[in-house]
Order: structure tokens, then sequence, then C-alpha cells
């Protein structure tokens, strides 16, 4: 028989206001087993805590009930006070009257019912709780981080700089992400590349860190501290270590007239390329899919002008296997596709762009040499239209636009309009915005300056259709505050487009078992508390995958990434959670129904010989759960016919004593 | 009717929230007869949404909509407008009493700047 001991908590008035402290206290003395019960002010204070252990040394308790807050809030502390009493830490339950009871209860006589009757059922449980101790594991001291943006490159930085391996997975041939393609970064109108390529070189030459461009992760298996990932290196058809950048491939190759990505097929590029001339690694790549020698064995001149001997024709993707500690995700974000918005003809002039063409249009080493140029005939623009918000803040259409703000336009497209009027003071530009949003340092300042300054037209009211006609494009929009409806003849339309998560994003949190949103975005295991961690022991989050953010924004999730991962890292070992699932062989049928349901790949089978009854000796599968992969979630023991598998701590027999508790 | 229950007719002919409404003004952006109307339709939506219908109900406006539906089409949030429009033009068809449209007394009610469209609506509407 246990010997229990009660602590009810007043948590000031959160329970105390709805719950009579005094009265649970006294209904729960009277519980079998139960040989001490009290209450209190503050059960998480120091005093409350040596209350507890001081109860525990004076009555022999064996098991403890804290009828206090959520078990996510404070279950580890009270393990802790119960570990210094000297019990097992799995001896303490918690009957949540708090989040469960008394704030969401008005009425005293009814919150006190409810608490008493979970105190009683927690008690039920103690008695069925068995001491548990955690498993150890050792920790890979090596970070994945998975993404070469800004956010994956800082991320990478700050690990290195402590003293970690680190290795940064990129799908593109080059790291530098989003941030390589912009001109001018808000608010300051530093130079994107100025401040970024420095970081390029810096993380490439760093002696802890190891780039993988153009790779993939294809699979990740293990836990926390233990991760086995399979990277995919795509064959670029140019030997990484040989080649020197000098370009003379790229100069020869007779295909030129492929769509350069990194300028959003503005302008083309050759078959082999490097994407730009502060490319990190600066290492050519083949596009199989333009190249006349991969495509009909026709051509070849590459690998004669190559003076180093880099080009292989013959190249395979490549496989490479590595153990990781902890898994940093930093795969950003791009800007939403536009076709389904027909009424700006997006599609139907090249005078209409996203924001990001803008970028390049605006950036001197851009298409147009950073000339602002009409992208359909090359005349000097007159007129420029930005339009806010297309497909943020769109409730209507799943498919058309995303219900979230995307943040960062608001500030690029006054960065945008500054730049035109800065340069070029006899083009009038038109911002049609529905709110301007600017919470940041600086921000609004920034903002004011393009209205007030730089005479950008600011007009709260959104466009409603773009025609082009002879040349110009019709802009009809309305001028809420003037109460107008406005025809604009323009020369370019802008648009800011939405942000949604990279589409390499779902397949990955599949990979890791890390939760996301219904926009794709990542989830944080807190979203206040813990806002870089996934739920996921082990993963990381950095950047836009966690939701929209604008450079320093990213550039502080990035530290604050790197600041778990190194301190993950700087353990030697981490203690498991003995909560797992453990299957009774003897009642296992090898149905197998187990390790179809569980999520992290725990349940192996296993050919085991068993003495029957009649003393032959027979053969059985049986299942098999790796302590360390288990994340207690319960999945098997449900699925399970047999009854055989059970979840430590939460067996079958104690839950059904709470049920018996409650129900009684 | 007062005003207050004369919102919650319209709001629950119309099945259309106007609370959704974020004031973007693409409605009134979008529609080909802003220049027509006194009332524009982002001013429908609010002025539904505040209660404030004396003024529309009385106002040509209601007519003037081509219930072309682009408002509908191209809301962001699926505040649907035209259908809020539609509703504020029934109850006051309704307070005229029943006035059910015949096929043949429609021609001579044809006005040569009245589009083609509204007679269409209006007989979808009440042509039963």
């Amino acid at each position: 028989m246990q010997r229990i001991g009660v602590f009810v908590c007043w948590c000031g008035s959160n329970i105390a206001g709805t719950v009579d402290v005094k009265a649970v206290a006294e209904a729960l003395s009277h519980e079998p087993g139960v040989v001490f019960s009290t209450d209190y002010q503050y059960m998480c204070s120091q005093a409350g805590q040596d209350m507890i252990k001081a109860s525990v040394a004076e009555h022999h308790l064996t098991g403890i009930v804290v009828c206090s807050c959520s078990p996510r809030m404070h279950e580890a502390t009270f393990r802790k006070t119960a570990t210094a009493a000297g019990l097992n830490p799995y001896m303490v339950e918690i009957a949540n009257i708090r989040e469960q009871c008394s704030w969401v209860h008005k009425d005293m006589p009814i919150g006190t019912e409810k608490a008493i009757i979970l105190g009683k059922a927690a008690v039920a449980k103690v008695h069925l709780n068995a001491p548990l101790t955690p498993g150890e594991s050792p920790v890979t001291k090596r970070a994945l981080v998975i993404g070469g943006g800004i956010a994956g490159i800082q991320t990478a930085l700050d690990i290195a700089d402590a003293g970690f391996k680190v290795d940064i997975v990129e799908k593109k041939p080059t790291i530098g992400g989003k941030m390589a393609q912009l001109d001018k970064t808000f608010p300051t109108l530093d130079c994107a590349a100025c401040i970024l390529t420095p970081k390029m070189v810096d993380v490439a030459q760093h002696e802890n860190v190891r780039i993988f461009s153009y790779s993939e992760v294809s699979e990740v298996k293990g836990f926390v501290g233990n991760f086995d990932v399979t990277i995919k290196k795509h064959a670029r058809f140019v030997k990484e270590d040989l080649c020197t950048g000098c370009g003379a491939c790229v100069d020869k190759c007779p295909m030129k007239k492929v769509p350069n990505e990194f300028n959003l097929g503005m302008d083309n590029r050759p078959a082999i390329y490097i994407p730009f001339a502060q490319a990190v690694p600066k290492v050519a790549t083949i596009d199989p899919a333009h190249c006349n020698m991969l495509k009909n064995g026709k051509c070849g001149l590459c690998a004669r002008v190559c003076t180093a001997g880099a080009i292989d024709y013959t190249q395979q993707d490549e496989y490479v296997q590595e153990k990781y500690g902890a898994i940093v995700v930093a795969t950003g974000f791009n800007p939403i596709s536009m076709d389904k918005f027909d009424e700006f003809a997006y599609n139907q002039s090249k005078d209409v762009i996203t924001s990001l063409e803008f970028e390049r249009l605006t950036n001197a080493a851009g298409p147009t040499a950073g000339k602002l140029l009409r992208p359909s005939d090359g005349a000097h623009p007159h007129t420029l239209v930005f339009v806010q918000c297309v497909g943020s803040r769109c409730t209507a259409c799943a498919e058309k636009g995303k219900e979230y703000c995307s943040k960062i336009c608001c500030m690029y497209t006054a960065k945008h309009a500054m730049l035109v009027r800065d340069k070029y003071p006899d083009v009038d530009v038109y911002v049609f915005y529905i709110d301007v949003r600017t919470p940041g340092k600086n921000f609004d300042e920034f903002y004011r300056r393009a209205v007030e300054e730089y005479g950008v037209k600011y007009i709260k009211g959104t466009v409603g259709k773009v025609v082009p006609e002879n040349g110009v494009l019709k802009v009809q929009a309305s001028d809420l505050l003037n109460n107008k409806q406005l025809h604009i003849d323009a020369d370019m339309v802008v648009l800011a487009a939405a942000i949604e998560p990279d589409r390499s994003a779902r397949p990955l949190a599949t990979m890791l078992t890390a939760s996301m949103d219904t926009n794709d975005f990542f989830t944080e295991a807190h979203p206040k508390l813990r806002p870089v961690e996934s739920p996921t022991a082990g993963v990381f989050l950095s950047g836009a995958c966690q939701g929209p953010k604008d450079i320093p924004e990213t550039v502080s999730q990035a530290g604050a990434a790197a600041s778990k991962v190194i301190g993950l890292l700087a353990k030697d070992k981490l203690m498991g959670n003995p909560c797992v699932a453990s299957s009774n062989e003897a009642m296992c049928n090898g149905c197998s129904s187990c390790a179809n349901v569980c999520p992290y790949g725990a349940i192996t089978y296993e050919d085991k010989e068993f003495r029957m009854p009649d003393r032959t000796v027979a053969l059985r599968r049986v299942a098999k759960v790796n302590p360390a992969v288990c994340q207690g979630c319960g999945c098997c023991t449900v699925a399970c016919p047999s009854g055989a598998m059970d979840l430590n701590g939460f067996k079958n027999d104690q839950i059904l004593a709470e049920v018996d508790a409650i129900c009684k | 009717m007062n005003n207050a229950q004369l919102r919650d007719e319209v709001i629950r002919i119309s099945g259309v929230n106007p609370s959704k409404c974020m004031g973007c003004g693409k409605c009134s952006a979008t529609c080909p007869a802003y220049d027509e109307m006194e009332f524009h339709p982002h001013q429908f939506v609010s002025m539904i949404k505040n209660g404030d219908l004396a003024p529309l109900l009385k106002s040509d406006s209601l007519f003037r909509c081509l219930s072309c539906f682009a408002c509908v089409e191209r809301c962001p949030r699926g505040v649907e407008p035209a259908k809020l429009i539609e509703a504020v033009r029934l109850q006051v068809i309704r307070e005229k009493g029943a006035n059910h449209l015949k096929p043949e007394s429609v021609p001579a009610m044809v006005d040569e700047d009245l589009p083609g469209q509204l007679l269409v609506t209006a007989f979808r509407k009440y042509a039963k």
C-alpha cells in the first residue's frame, strides 16, 4: 500500500477563486492510502516545495499528488522536488485543477466538486505508479542546417563559432538564398550583397562548416542527439574540387537561351552556369535539361575549354550518410504564383511584375544593370503603380491567396518606391495600400520618408483591375479616402505577392516528424516561450520557414536557434523519457499493428524462442520497442489487439483506475 | 423595422457577414458602375455593417448595381457585396408590396440605359 501525500495549490486566486481548496484537501484526505493532505498558496514556490519535502520525510510518503496547474507547467518542478526528497520522480501525479477546472468554471461548488474528482483520479493512479528510470543516449556533436539562405548561414556560423561541426545542405547550386537576389535592404538601405556575401565567404571558409550545395536531404532516421541523415548530392557534371570558377565554360557554352532563374526568368543564361558572380561555392553547374552534350552527345565545348579538367559528363547523383545531434530547418519562402490573379494581367503583360522581379530590375547586377527599364520595350517608364497585399490577407479562396499577412511587403514596397523616386524624380509612383504595417525599429519613420521626402503617392484603396491597352496599363483603382474611382495609365505595375513556405518544407516535415500549420509553416514548440524549437526534440527552426520574417528578425531567430543547438550539443549524454511503450512478449501475437501505426519507427520485430507448457520450444515473432526512439505517444497501445503493448507511466490499468475513480 | 432589425434582416436574406470586410476597397476598385452610384460598393458594406440603412433604401444606387458580381469574384475576404446590395434591393421591393414581374410587362419597363443583366437578375430573383 502506498503512503500518499496530497498537496492542493491555491495558485493565488487562480484556483482558490473558483475552487474551495480547503474542502478539496479535506475530501482527498479520506481517500484510501492518503496519509497527509494540505493546501498552500503557491505550491511551486520555494516554501511550498520545502513543505512537500518535509512532509515526505515526516509521513514517510511513497507517492505525491499535487492538485495545481497543468503538468505542462510544473510537472518537472514537482518531480525535481520529489527527487530531492528521496522519492522516484515518477511517483508524482499532477491533478490539473487550474486549466481544466478553475479557469473554465465560474461556479465555486461545481469547481470544487470537479477538483475533488480530478484529485481522486490522481490518487487512484499513484497507487499503481512504479518507479521509472530514464535511459541515457549519447549526443553526436555535429549539427545539420537545411537551407543556405541568410537564416541557415547565420545559424551555421553561430554554431561553428562555438566550436561544433556544422553541415549546410542547400538545394540550389549556391548558398545565399533570397537575400542574394535583393537590391537594398530596409530600413537602412544598405546593399544586400554587401552585407550578405562576406557572410557567405565566412561560412565557406570556416573550418567547422561543410557546405553541400545542389543537394537535398533524402532520408532522416533516429532521434534527438542521434539523427542518421542521407543527403542526396545532385550531379552537377562538374568536379567541385577541380573547378576554379573561371567562367571560361560559361562564356563558350553555345546554348545560351535558358531562362535565368536567379533573375526570375527576365534574362537568359547558358546551359552551364554560375548563378551569380559571388556564388559560394563558385563552381559551375550543368543544367542537364538544356545541355546538348548530355541530351544527345553533341557538343562537349565546355570540357574542351576547361583547363582544370573539371567537366565530367558521366557524373551521377551521390548519396552521403552522416550522423547529427541536432537539425535546424531553414528552408525559407517563395512568392506565391500570380497565375490566379487575372485581374492584374500578370500573365498578359511583361510590364506587370512581382516585387522580387522588381528587386532584380533595380539591382546593379540584374538584367538591366540596375536601370529602371520597362520590360516589354526597354523604355524609360513615367508612371509606376505598386499594389500591396496581392494574395495576402485573402480568405476568399485558398487556391488564390493566403489568409495571413506576409509582413515584409509594406516595408519593401516603401523601399522600392523610395529607390525609384531617388534615382528618377520624374517618375510618378503610386502605392495602393489597405493598411501600412510598419512595426519595427525605424520602420514607420522609413515609410513616412517615402511619403514626405520622396513624394510617393500613397493611396488607401486597392487596384481592381489592370488592362493592357495600346502599350500602356490601364489601372482602375479605388481611392477610399476621397471616395473616388481612379483611372491611371501606368507604364509598369508591381505586385507585392504574398509569400509562402518553400515547397520542400512539407516532405521535409514528414521526414523529421516535425509539425506544420495549415499554411505549411513549421510549428514552434511554444509560440511565445519556445519560438525556435520544433515540438520534435532535436529539431530547430530558423527564418521564414516558421512564419513570414524580415532580415533583422531572421538573423535574430537564426542566432537563437544556434544557441539552442549549442546547448544540446554541449551535453555528452541525453536523459531519455522513461514513459515509453513496452511489449509483453507472452501476449504479443506478432501482428504488426503497432509497427504500422508508430510515427517514429521505434518498433521492430524479432523471432524469439519460447518454452511452451508442453516443454516444446516454439519460435514466435514478437514486437520490440527501441526506448531511445519511442516518444511515448501511445498509438501502439491503442492499436494492439491483444493488449500486449503498454505505456510505462500511463499503463492501461492506471488509466482505467483513473476512469473508475472519476465515475465512482 | 428599426435600423438594427433592418440590418439583421438584410444580413439574413443575403447570407453575407459584412464584419468580414477589411476595408481594402477592391469591390469599388473593380465596379464598372462606380461612377453611376451615389453610394459605392464598399460604402454599402460599411453602411450595412453599421446599421446605417436609411440613406441606402432611398438611394438610386441600389438600381445602378449591374449585378455583374465582379466585386464578389475579386473580394479577398469573401464578403460578396453584390449579394448585400441585392438583399437591400429586395427589402425595398418587399416593402412596396407584392409586385413580382410579369414577362409581358417587361418591354414597357425597359430603359435604354438599363443594362440587360439587371433584368436577368431580377427575373432570377422574382419571376417564380
